[in-house]
């Protein structure tokens, strides 16, 4: 096993952590942060895959998710925080208002 | 614009009482000014008419021709609201303004406690403007403007006292049976202006009489017509909105639906005789359809014990008579009978309103009786005006009634001795219930309650001093030679040389009928009330069949009226608005929301199970795209 496939899977490894932290988790921050280390998966993808072909565009693309990451956070903290002000509670499934 | 400010000036009387008169404009100003516009007016128009028949004598008789405005240019085709005055033209406009301002003046004592006086006021005015626009129409458009104008002054009039039901729904059914005949006349016209491109009626009736033949059937166009005719002059079959019409105003009842509005009919097959004298077929219908009228009208009036039912079906019969004449092609003469029978017949129905208002608002002849002395000026002035009606020489009705016998007869366009036996039946029917009233009104003993007979009062002098003018009309109106004045324009029918020898037979024959009516009359109420009810007694099948009025309402109801409502509620109503469209629209609806709610199923609101799906959605896109690249 090469480095590059070595990469790939701890990024798939990142990845896959972030969405099962995602669906199982039911803390609304720690759901966030699984969120980023989807995200940093993705990255580490994109850096990985950057070096082999040698080109700078992966490299480039990934300030650019860094960019979308910040901005999410910056959106979806004042979020959570509203959220928890209004139910005293981080447990998502106290948020079940929007049911058809 | 003399012509235009005789149809005009009642509609400024309309405006002016409509508005500053009545709850619209807030009761402005007060029944001095009511008075003053709704009867000042129409005589101004009425001293107009004159002056335009001077004028018309002047110009050697050629018709006065006016064009007011034009309504529209369609193409090739122009529509204007154009008037005509000619020898026709000006008896109607002289009965309709002449008749129409001294009913005015009458009102202004009858309706003189009625709190919708200006209302009232601006009603009558609105039927005199549309009843000029009728007369004065050159163009059958215009006259069909009027015509259905004066049906809605008659549908407004009707149901002036609309507080009560039965009046709102007698002016309905006025106004839905003559959209009936309506529908007829419009076809009519239609046919006509499809044929000629004009609906002028001077250049029809020329066309009708040109070298070459005019390619629409005369007959055809004249039962059309005639249908139309038939509506507005309550001719059968249409004639059952008339005795229901009575629930208005005894002054409307006067005016509209005795004197003027009724003969409309009449003056439009006059009008358009250029047709009818092509149309052999359409007059023998007219002729009939005219006697057959005539006759059961007369039939059912020999047992009503309302005074103004008797004088309604009295109404129908006499313009049955004018059909009459008309069907024989005696144009002149029906109209003749029009002015006649508007002079005693306004008398009659003016007359029967003073009873009514002496009696403070009883109808019922059988609660009246010796009214003659309490009330004489009213009684003498009913008493001509019955005897006019009746045929007794040398009064109004005698003359035009006989003229109308005598073509019955022998004229060469379909007269027949079949037609003058019925017409000779009616009249003699008719002098005997004209006088069964006058006797069971004004003559015998008193059969009023104490109350009644304490408060019974003589009219003031508008309401008399019109009754007398009226009954001294209808006492001299048989002198003015109407059928001679209109020779020139409405010729009457050739004549048998050999049936000449019988006119002097018929005469006699026509007064002797009018006598003995009188005398069976005089024989059965004059005498102990015993002689009418053992009568009453023996023919107690035919009596209830006449007072029903041979159930004709009740067979229209039946046969027309119940399968109408059947239709409506079940295949209109049920089926069509609430199953059809309601169901339509219900069940689009309800698919909406049934989608919705099952849609709404996967909204849990919980984020994991939208993750879940989002994660199903990913793999099964990357496996679809793994697959299929």
């Amino acid at each position: 096993m090469d480095r590059t496939q070595l990469l790939i899977g701890v990024a798939v490894a990142l990845f896959s952590l972030g969405l099962v932290g995602v669906i199982v988790r039911r803390n609304v921050l720690v759901m966030l942060m699984c969120m980023e280390l989807m995200l940093n998966g993705v990255n580490l993808s994109l850096v990985t895959f950057a070096q082999q072909t040698a080109t700078t565009v992966g490299a480039v693309l990934v300030f650019l998710v860094f960019v979308v990451a910040t901005v999410e956070i910056a959106l979806a903290i004042p979020i959570v925080l509203l959220l928890v002000r209004d139910k005293r509670t981080l447990d998502l499934g106290a948020y079940n208002e929007l049911k058809g | 614009m003399m012509l235009t400010t005789i149809a005009l000036l009642p509609l400024l009387g309309f405006v002016l009482n409509g508005v500053l008169a009545t709850r619209l404009g807030g009761n402005l100003v007060g029944k001095p000014f009511v008075t003053v516009v709704g009867c000042g007016l129409p005589v101004v128009s009425f001293v107009l008419v004159v002056v335009a028949c001077f004028t018309l004598q002047a110009g050697g008789y050629a018709p006065l021709v006016e064009t007011a405005y034009r309504w529209a240019q369609i193409g090739e085709g122009r529509f204007e609201v154009g008037f005509y005055f000619d020898r026709l033209t000006a008896v109607m406009a002289l009965v309709v303004t002449g008749v129409g301002s001294v009913i005015h003046v009458y009102s202004v004592g009858y309706m003189k406690d009625d709190p919708g006086y200006g209302r009232f006021f601006a009603y009558l005015n609105l039927f005199l403007f549309f009843m000029l626009l009728l007369v004065l129409g050159r163009s059958l458009l215009v006259l069909f403007v009027g015509w259905e104008g004066v049906g809605l002054a008659s549908y407004l009039l009707i149901g002036f006292w609309f507080d009560d039901l039965a009046n709102a729904r007698a002016g309905k059914k006025a106004f839905i049976t003559n959209r009936i005949g309506d529908a007829g006349f419009l076809f009519g016209m239609f046919l006509l202006y499809q044929a000629f491109g004009t609906l002028d009626m001077d250049r029809i009736n020329a066309a009708f009489g040109g070298a070459t033949l005019p390619a629409v059937s005369a007959s055809l166009v004249g039962l059309l017509l005639f249908i139309g005719a038939t509506g507005k002059s309550a001719q059968i079959p249409l004639h059952v909105w008339l005795p229901d019409a009575m629930a208005g105003p005894t002054p409307v009842s006067a005016l509209i639906h005795a004197a003027t509005m009724v003969t409309a009919g009449v003056y439009l097959v006059a009008r358009m005789s250029g047709v009818y004298l092509h149309a052999p077929e359409a007059s023998q219908v007219i002729a009939v359809v005219g006697v057959t009228t005539a006759f059961f009208a007369a039939t059912i009036a020999l047992v009503q014990t309302d005074i103004k039912k008797v004088l309604a079906y009295s109404t129908i019969s006499q313009l049955g008579f004018m059909f009459l004449a008309l069907g024989v092609g005696a144009y002149g003469v029906a109209i003749f009978h029009v002015v006649t029978h508007a002079f005693f017949k306004a008398c009659l129905f003016l007359g029967a309103g003073s009873v009514i208002h002496a009696l403070g608002g009883e109808q019922d002849v059988r609660k009246m009786g010796g009214l003659a002395r309490r009330i004489p000026l009213t009684f003498w002035t009913f008493a001509i005006a019955t005897a006019a009606i009746a045929g007794i020489p040398p009064l109004a009705g005698f003359f035009s009634k006989d003229e109308i016998l005598w073509y019955a007869f022998a004229s060469a366009r379909g007269g027949s001795p079949l037609l003058w036996g019925v017409a000779a039946a009616t009249a003699l029917m008719t002098a005997f219930y004209m006088f069964r009233l006058l006797w069971l009104t004004f003559l015998g003993r008193s059969r009023m309650s104490a109350e009644v007979e304490h408060h019974v009062h003589e009219s003031p002098w508008s309401m008399t001093g019109v009754l007398a003018l009226l009954a001294l009309l209808s006492a001299i109106g048989g002198f003015i030679a109407v059928p001679h004045f209109l020779e020139p324009q409405l010729a009457l029918p050739a004549v048998d040389e050999t049936l000449h020898h019988f006119e002097t037979p018929l005469l006699v024959v026509s007064v002797v009928l009018a006598l003995a009516g009188l005398a069976a009359a005089a024989f059965l109420f004059g005498g102990p009330p015993e002689r009418a009810e053992r009568l009453r007694a023996r023919f107690a099948g035919v009596h209830r069949w006449l007072s029903g009025k041979y159930f004709i309402d009740e067979l229209y109801e039946r046969v027309i009226g119940r399968p109408l409502v059947w239709i409506s509620d079940r295949i209109f109503l049920r089926l069509g608005d609430r199953a059809l469209l309601d169901g339509t629209l219900n069940g689009m609806a309800a698919l909406g929301r049934g989608t919705g709610r099952l849609l709404g199923r996967v909204q849990t609101g919980s984020l994991h199970l939208y993750a879940w799906l989002v994660l199903v959605g990913i793999a099964g896109a990357l496996i679809w795209s793994l697959r299929h690249v």
